[in-house]
């Protein structure tokens, strides 16, 4: 299970850095005064519930997330600088392909967006890297609208290698895979890790936190937790990510019961 | 031009790229390309043989109808077409990629004024060659005319894609932008016989000057000043709106 090899020593600054960092959307704070780093060259683990803010935050680093209050630096700008557009990899939830198109026509258009410069032939042999890289090479020629859940988001993950960007944004890049797929993509994430990019990936299933070199637990726009899974569990006395995240809940839970008992009694 | 440009000024190659993959998507839909193609065609014999008694007739409203025709069509595609890409996502990420909003905006302009030119010349060729629809002027302008008109109706059917949720939604901006500029253009009445009010919004409706300069080249042979101006308040428009559309299209989203 625990396939996760000596992390590479950050060299670089890190590679996200947030600092009070809120997002609201329409009346309601959906992220709250969040600080934390993702370090160069690994892969950090996003965890918690659906609806607890994982998306949001991805958006708000890849800058298309609006109404974002406090630091956010990216690779070193601020997130959604123009320059970023081209370093940053970005797989949004629901796969973001044109289903009327073939997964190859798909990546052509995608790579003559990202680099309209080269050569057609450079690019052409990125397509082909890419669809070997998430297995798609058998099915490139078919309609996109035409493959399964799992392979229409593998070919937005193509999309996203396409450019060899420093940081990979991966917002449940699993969901719906088949447990052979998955340990493939995991494999992958820890192969381009290795060739040095950086990957933020969120999920909500706590088993896949194990593969991650650091971890970043979240519960309703709060950071619960932002270390190695190794730390945590050693913290927590747990045996799993996920008892170590129960714990952290629980614990979260009573400190605010007894803030609130506080502020009563304050009140009285 | 390097790969990390921001947006403003237009890459030609991005623009392409966007274009060739619009008709492509398109050639996977060989349904869609035979309905906007044909449907106008079948429309313009249709008009021809209710006023099989009434040539004149004919002339004045299949003109003005070759005018129309793509501007409906161009508007309906359009907006569903990047409606589409709204709601799919591909919007977001081609805006988080190094695409600028006119680099895409171009792109369908480009694709779907290309569609545009073979609708309109075979419309055109169809009515003037085969229905004996008597024009006075050149061809050429009844096709830049209709040009044009594709052209506003692809900046309008980008424009109102902002505000729909739905396809459903879209198809309706269909009756409420389009009809009302339909009755007022001309096309069922002269604007001047109309009530006054009804004659001054017309005025201000576009679609009224893609009309009347369909009718100018319909008269005269040679082209008046008339048609000069229509034809710029109608390239005008388009250019406004595809402004407008522009700005619908945000990198930054709630």
């Amino acid at each position: 299970m625990n396939n996760v090899a000596d992390p590479p020593r950050p060299t670089a600054p890190d590679a996200v850095h947030a600092d009070d960092l809120t997002v609201v959307r329409g009346s309601r704070t959906v992220l709250h005064h969040l600080r934390f780093t993702v370090p160069r060259g690994q892969i950090t683990g996003l965890l918690g519930p659906s609806g607890c803010g994982k998306s949001t935050l991805m958006r708000a680093i890849v800058g298309t997330q609006a109404k974002v209050t406090g630091t956010l630096d990216v690779l070193g700008r601020p997130a959604g600088h123009p320059g970023l557009r081209s370093r940053i990899g970005y797989v949004t939830q629901a796969p973001s392909v044109y289903d009327d198109l073939t997964v190859r026509q798909n990546l052509d258009y995608f790579a003559a967006i990202l680099d309209p410069a080269r050569a057609a032939s450079d690019r052409r042999g990125t397509v082909e890297r890419v669809l070997a890289d998430v297995d798609l090479t058998s099915h490139a020629d078919a309609l996109a609208g035409n493959l399964s859940g799992g392979q229409r988001s593998r070919v937005s993950l193509a999309v996203a290698l396409l450019g060899t960007p420093e940081l990979l944004v991966l917002d449940e890049p699993t969901v719906g895979l088949d447990p052979v797929l998955r340990r493939d993509l995991w494999n992958l994430f820890h192969d381009l890790a290795a060739r040095g990019a950086t990957l933020l990936v969120s999920s909500h299933v706590m088993d896949e936190a194990e593969r991650c070199h650091r971890l970043l637990l979240m519960r309703d726009g709060r950071i619960l937790a932002d270390d190695t899974p190794d730390a945590l569990r050693t913290r927590t006395g747990t045996d799993t990510v996920e008892d170590a995240f129960l714990h952290l809940v629980d614990e979260a839970a009573t400190a605010d019961a007894s803030t609130t008992d506080r502020t009563k009694e304050t009140s009285r | 031009m390097n790969a990390t440009a921001p947006t403003g000024a237009l890459n030609a190659s991005r623009t392409t790229a966007t274009a060739a993959r619009v008709l492509r998507q398109l050639r996977h839909d060989p349904r869609t390309i035979a309905l906007m193609i044909v449907v106008p065609c079948l429309m313009l014999v249709l008009l021809r043989y209710v006023f099989d008694a009434s040539p004149r007739t004919f002339d004045n409203i299949g003109a003005s109808l070759l005018g129309i025709f793509p501007l409906i069509t161009m508007f309906l595609v359009t907006s569903i077409a990047t409606l589409r890409e709204r709601t799919s996502g591909t919007l977001e990420r081609l805006l988080a990629m190094p695409l600028g909003k006119a680099d895409l905006i171009a792109g369908y302009a480009l694709a779907f004024g290309a569609l545009a030119i073979v609708q309109s010349a075979l419309a055109t060729g169809l009515a003037l060659w085969l229905l004996g629809l008597d024009v006075t002027g050149s061809a050429w302008l009844v096709l830049l005319v209709a040009l044009l008109d594709a052209l506003l109706g692809t900046a309008l059917g980008l424009f109102v894609s902002a505000f729909a949720a739905s396809e459903f939604q879209a198809v309706q901006f269909m009756p409420a932008v389009i009809f009302p500029q339909l009755l007022l253009c001309g096309l069922f009445t002269p604007r001047d016989r109309m009530h006054p009010v009804l004659e001054a919004v017309s005025d201000v409706l576009p679609m009224s000057y893609a009309v009347d300069g369909m009718n100018e080249v319909l008269h005269h042979a040679d082209m008046t000043a008339t048609f000069v101006r229509d034809v710029l308040i109608v390239a005008g428009c388009a250019l406004l709106v595809l402004t407008l559309g522009a700005a619908t299209l945000r990198r930054r989203t709630t």
